[in-house]
């Protein structure tokens, strides 16, 4: 996958990710609009499809609340890359197809950098310096998960 | 072996060990409004039924009455797949907030595996299970399987000595907490609240320790089973239960001891919990709302330590306190006991039992500009409202001085 970076710090909570008075809405194309909103207004209208969040330590602390890695693949997001994640913010993730890699990639990108991410091989490239470095992949199960658009039709396997 | 290796081992049929990654039978699956969003994943999974409807327990907390004609509809759409599936274990928007009913219901035993659609539902180890929180969309696969992929969390066991004083409690203790370890402190760990300041708290406060643990990163939060959790299960539940505690040379990766004498009323500043200081360390900065209430501190002793503060004395006109009784069982009791007449005659609002503004969305949200102090568990940006508003974060008592004063004040000094 490839994208541009958008780069944020350390413990982006889920409030901010998607604040809790849009919640009600289960149209998540309308609430991918609000994404980053109370964090960084220009995210929700200047991201594209495929960009990756490169973030700092916790990423996606908070609530439980699914409609956070939710706003962020329907407002285009290929992957986040952080130190840390939360560990709902990462179950949830990977349970609805976002690619998350915990990875400390703050170093090499800056904003608007390219970035190419290959989740099998854990390999991440900054297209714009050059700058290539490994992560741990995921573990095989999850890579699944994740190749097959999420727990859902992973589940899915089972009941059809 | 830990709780958390002995429940888990349980749960999978095999000796689980830190860093495992094992698939556990669920013994009991939480969910509020967000059932809305399980069911549609649970219907889109193709399951016919689900797995065992007396392990699910449903009702509505977060929006209630329903504050957008959205979230009628989605309390709709879950009143009818409730009915369709007759699921057995369904408290609409009559009881209060789910971390308050299931245990007061009786739903929550010790050593059970809990998981629920909500972060705090760590809550519930103060009862002695081991207890998390989950997404919607993995909910929906254990509606339609009963088991979740859990890795297997290392142990921090925090045993806390000396002696609170009065009003320093159980909220203070955990702020302190999250203070020292930070927001990402215990990230992915059980931990294990012990030591003589645990034994004496009432299980409200260990439901407020537990409930909160989960702010500085802990998969899990527990309090372990003694005559207060036997009592408290009297009457609630008839079924039968085996305490479930870690082993004397079980694997803890680390042990905090911690001498809490001493202790004052903490405080924590906007915009993360983590932001934690001494409550003499902030008086005068004032405030348009106070709010008690919420899943951490919304029970009868967090109200009654309020009106202790407040009995008899009128709040200015320049604050809005409002009173969100965490359930009706508490809010009866208030009612019954005189309570909550005497937070009205103070100059609370009393909402409905329900997570009221705490989550940002509806009953008292805050303008840009605006400031609260509030019992609940979060002060992130825009969390109760603006994203230009602050909440600060305190104990029943630091709240109610506060409303008294118009400005975050100690409870020591207006008591006295």
């Amino acid at each position: 996958m490839k994208g541009k970076v958008w780069k944020y710090g350390d413990h982006v909570n889920t409030d901010v990710i998607i604040p809790g008075r849009y919640l009600d809405d289960y149209d998540f194309k309308n609430m991918a609009k609000h994404a980053m909103e109370d964090l960084d207004p220009r995210f929700a209208k200047d991201v594209s499809y495929g960009d990756i969040i490169v973030a700092g330590r916790n990423f996606g602390c908070g609530s439980s609340r699914e409609q956070a890695p939710l706003a962020l693949k329907h407002a285009g997001v290929g992957a986040v890359v952080a130190i840390s994640f939360a560990r709902i913010f990462y179950r949830n993730a990977i349970n609805i197809g976002l690619p998350v890699i915990e990875f400390d990639a703050t170093g090499m990108f800056e904003k608007g950098d390219v970035a190419l991410i290959n989740m099998e091989k854990g390999v991440i490239i900054n297209e714009t310096s050059g700058r290539t470095s490994r992560f741990e992949p995921l573990p095989g199960f999850l890579l699944e998960i994740l190749k097959e658009g999420g727990l859902v039709p992973h589940s899915a396997k089972r009941f059809h | 072996m830990t709780f958390a290796q002995k429940v888990l081992s349980r749960a999978s049929g095999k000796e689980a060990y830190p860093g495992d990654i094992v698939s556990a039978k669920i013994d009991l699956a939480m969910s509020h409004e967000n059932a809305a969003l399980v069911l549609r994943s649970f219907k889109e999974i193709g399951a016919k039924e689900v797995w065992d409807p007396e392990k699910i327990v449903l009702l509505f907390d977060h929006r209630i009455p329903a504050n957008t004609t959205k979230a009628a509809e989605g309390h709709q759409s879950v009143r009818n797949f409730v009915r369709s599936e007759m699921l057995p274990n369904f408290y609409d928007l009559r009881e209060g907030i789910c971390h308050q009913v299931l245990p007061e219901k009786g739903h929550v035993l010790p050593g059970m595996l809990i998981v629920g659609t909500d972060s705090h539902t760590t809550t519930y180890g103060a009862l002695g299970a081991f207890s998390t929180g989950i997404g919607a969309t993995e909910m929906a696969a254990v509606w339609a399987t009963g088991e979740l992929w859990m890795k297997v969390p290392k142990t921090f066991r925090f045993n806390l000595t000396g002696k609170l004083n009065d009003p320093v409690t159980a909220k203070d203790v955990i702020l302190h907490l999250i203070g020292k370890m930070g927001a990402d402190g215990c990230d992915y760990r059980c931990t294990e609240f012990v030591g003589p300041v645990v034994d004496a708290m009432s299980i409200s406060g260990r439901m407020t320790m537990c409930n909160m643990s989960m702010e500085m990163g802990a998969k899990a939060g527990v309090t372990f089973p003694d005559d207060r959790t036997r009592d408290y299960l009297k009457g609630r539940t008839s079924k039968e239960w085996v305490p479930v505690t870690s082993d004397k040379d079980a694997d803890v990766e680390k042990v905090f001891d911690m001498d809490l004498t001493g202790l004052s009323p903490q405080v924590a500043y906007p915009h993360s919990v983590d932001n934690v200081k001494p409550v003499e360390e902030m008086t005068g900065i004032p405030v348009d709302q106070a709010v008690i209430g919420s899943c951490t501190n919304g029970r009868a002793e967090d109200l009654l330590a309020a009106e202790q503060i407040l009995h008899g004395r009128h709040i200015p006109d320049s604050v809005r306190l409002i009173v969100v009784p965490a359930s009706r069982e508490v809010y009866l009791w208030a009612a019954d006991s005189g309570i909550l007449a005497s937070l009205v005659r103070s100059g609370a609002i009393v909402t409905n039992p329900g997570c009221g503004p705490c989550l940002g969305a509806h009953q008292g949200l805050l303008a840009p500009g605006e400031r609260c102090i509030a019992t609940t568990n979060r002060n992130f940006r825009g969390r109760m409202g603006s994203p230009e508003s602050e909440v600060y974060l305190a104990s029943p008592a630091t709240v109610a001085a506060s409303a008294l004063k118009g400005q975050i004040a100690d409870p020591r000094e207006v008591r006295a």
